[in-house]
């Protein structure tokens, strides 16, 4: 559904990614986990189109969206959840919401999507009169998901959920990731919470200093013994 | 002492005035609120509009409320072109040459303007009686445009609270990459801005004709003033611009009446310079 092939991007003369392949397959949740600095947000911001690759091709079910940018990508239903959450602080909820379906064909599903978010993350829905900026850490990171949700995506990129959250929170938003699996978004993760995220997905990808240095299903990559010892902390 | 009754009338002149000051603080607020640049030259937008009026309907004798309709669109466009040609190659550019650049714009038409029609004042008559209300004299294009100035300000709001591309504008003010992840091109919504940041400029013009004479200079006396109502309002901030217009406009009208009209501004400027003192981020500004 989504292939990366030899990509390698950065910023200015500092190189982030080099030659980063992988696959996402349809219904599949896959995630990438790695140090600090491997590139995991950079190669989340190239998929979404946020930052140009240099070389290498982006493959979505078929079409090559190679070079586009992250308003066009977004159309082709990948939506990406950023580092930090990033919603609009200053608008209301149901706004930061709106915002999520701005997309003509998201604007035609609006209601039922709404309902749809409302339906997962029952919090928004009280809150929708409410400024953004105001929410909890937890409350915007649903807020995000559910922003993402309205574009109506196919695939959703998650990019490092649990940061900034109490580890009781933490453990409530896994939960609510598996939730909105079952809901049949094929999804993309990139944690540094390694051992909640890897009982999540089905594949995993290491990456470090901007290379994939190993893959495999979920629970192997776990009981690999470095990744255990560095990530996992067992 | 003066006489209460001129007050009374001060005050609702302050009000009438206010609301024609408001539309321009917005109109330029919009643009630095979402741009992040300041339009130097925006009541030189406006200057060029009146001089459209004068046009469209002294000398082409069209119907005054279709030429009203025709600076609104003049202004969009305007406002298009000007950020097309002036502020998009800069967006990237430090402050300073920003400044610059849309300073060396209000240069550019005044110079052109004056070239152009001679420093000459030149209005639009229009037939409207002064109204008396218990010994208080209105005039009745000032207060048509109040009613004129609220309106457009109520549709902004509406645009920019209901409809799907006036919140991408807010949100794009508050976070660029955000707004493009939503499937919004943060360019075109520039270019909207700019467009309805022009219109209000139009409207502005239009009533502005109907109470003053337009002249190459004119965005000196209003220009400045306008932007100290954005400062005071808190810059980018609606809301405080358009309380920050009232407070003017209403200095400038009671203090014309009880002192001079030079003074009444005199009195508004030194106001200002005080609250920069005691409050630089905007009146409405909370402190953090």
């Amino acid at each position: 559904m989504l292939e990366l092939d030899g990509i390698t991007a950065g910023y200015g003369a500092f190189t982030a990614l080099w030659d980063v392949s992988l696959r996402v397959e349809a219904g599949e949740a896959v995630a990438v986990v790695g140090p600090n600095g491997a590139g995991k947000t950079t190669l989340m911001r190239v998929i979404s189109g946020l930052l140009p690759l240099r070389t290498g091709r982006l493959i979505f079910e078929g079409a090559d969206l190679s070079g586009q940018k992250a308003y066009d990508v977004v159309s082709h239903g990948i939506a990406h959840v950023p580092e930090g959450r990033r919603i609009f602080p200053a608008l209301t909820v149901g706004e930061n919401l709106k915002m999520g379906a701005f997309l003509p064909s998201a604007r035609s599903h609006y209601r039922e999507s709404l309902e749809r978010v409302f339906t997962l993350f029952p919090v928004l829905a009280e809150r929708q009169g409410q400024r953004a900026g105001s929410l909890s850490g937890g409350e915007q990171q649903m807020l995000a998901v559910g922003r993402a949700l309205m574009s109506k995506p196919k695939v959703i990129l998650l990019d490092e959920p649990s940061m900034g959250l109490a580890p009781v929170m933490v453990l409530r938003l896994f939960d609510l990731i598996r939730r909105v699996r079952e809901e049949g978004y094929t999804i993309l993760v990139v944690e540094q919470n390694v051992r909640q995220v890897l009982k999540i997905v089905d594949r995993a990808y290491l990456l470090e200093v901007g290379r994939i240095k190993m893959e495999g299903r979920a629970s192997e990559l776990a009981e690999q013994d470095f990744v255990r010892k560095a990530y996992v902390g067992a | 002492m003066v006489d209460p009754l001129f007050i009374l009338e001060a005050v609702i002149n302050g009000i009438l005035l206010g609301g024609v000051l408001a539309l321009l603080a917005l109109g330029l607020n919009l643009i630095f609120g979402v741009i992040d640049i300041v339009w130097i030259a925006y009541v030189d937008l406006v200057m060029l509009c009146m001089y459209a009026m004068y046009f469209m309907v002294t000398v082409y004798h069209w119907p005054i409320v279709l030429a009203g309709v025709g600076s609104l669109v003049l202004g969009a466009a305007l406002g298009l072109l000007v950020h097309i040609l002036i502020i998009s190659p800069i967006l990237s550019s430090p402050p300073i040459n920003q400044l610059l650049a849309t300073g060396g714009l209000l240069f550019f038409i005044q110079s052109f303007a004056t070239l152009l029609w001679s420093t000459d004042h030149r209005s639009v008559r229009v037939n409207l009686p002064v109204l008396e209300v218990g010994g208080i004299f209105i005039s009745f294009p000032r207060l048509i445009s109040f009613a004129l100035a609220l309106l457009a300000m109520i549709g902004l709001y509406l645009f920019l609270t209901r409809t799907f591309v006036g919140t991408a504008i807010r949100a794009v003010s508050q976070d660029r990459d955000a707004t493009a992840l939503m499937g919004a091109n943060p360019l075109r919504l520039y270019l909207v801005t700019s467009a309805v940041g022009g219109a209000m400029a139009g409207i502005a013009g239009a009533l502005l004709i109907i109470q003053y004479a337009v002249h190459p200079y004119f965005g000196g006396a209003f220009g400045p003033l306008t932007f100290m109502i954005c400062v005071l309002g808190g810059l980018g901030s609606m809301f405080g611009a358009f309380v920050a217009a009232f407070i003017m406009s209403q200095v400038i009208s009671v203090g014309g009446v009880l002192i001079s009209t030079e003074m009444g501004y005199v009195v508004a400027f030194v106001i200002f310079i005080v609250l920069m003192f005691v409050r630089p981020g905007g009146i409405f500004t909370k402190r953090t």
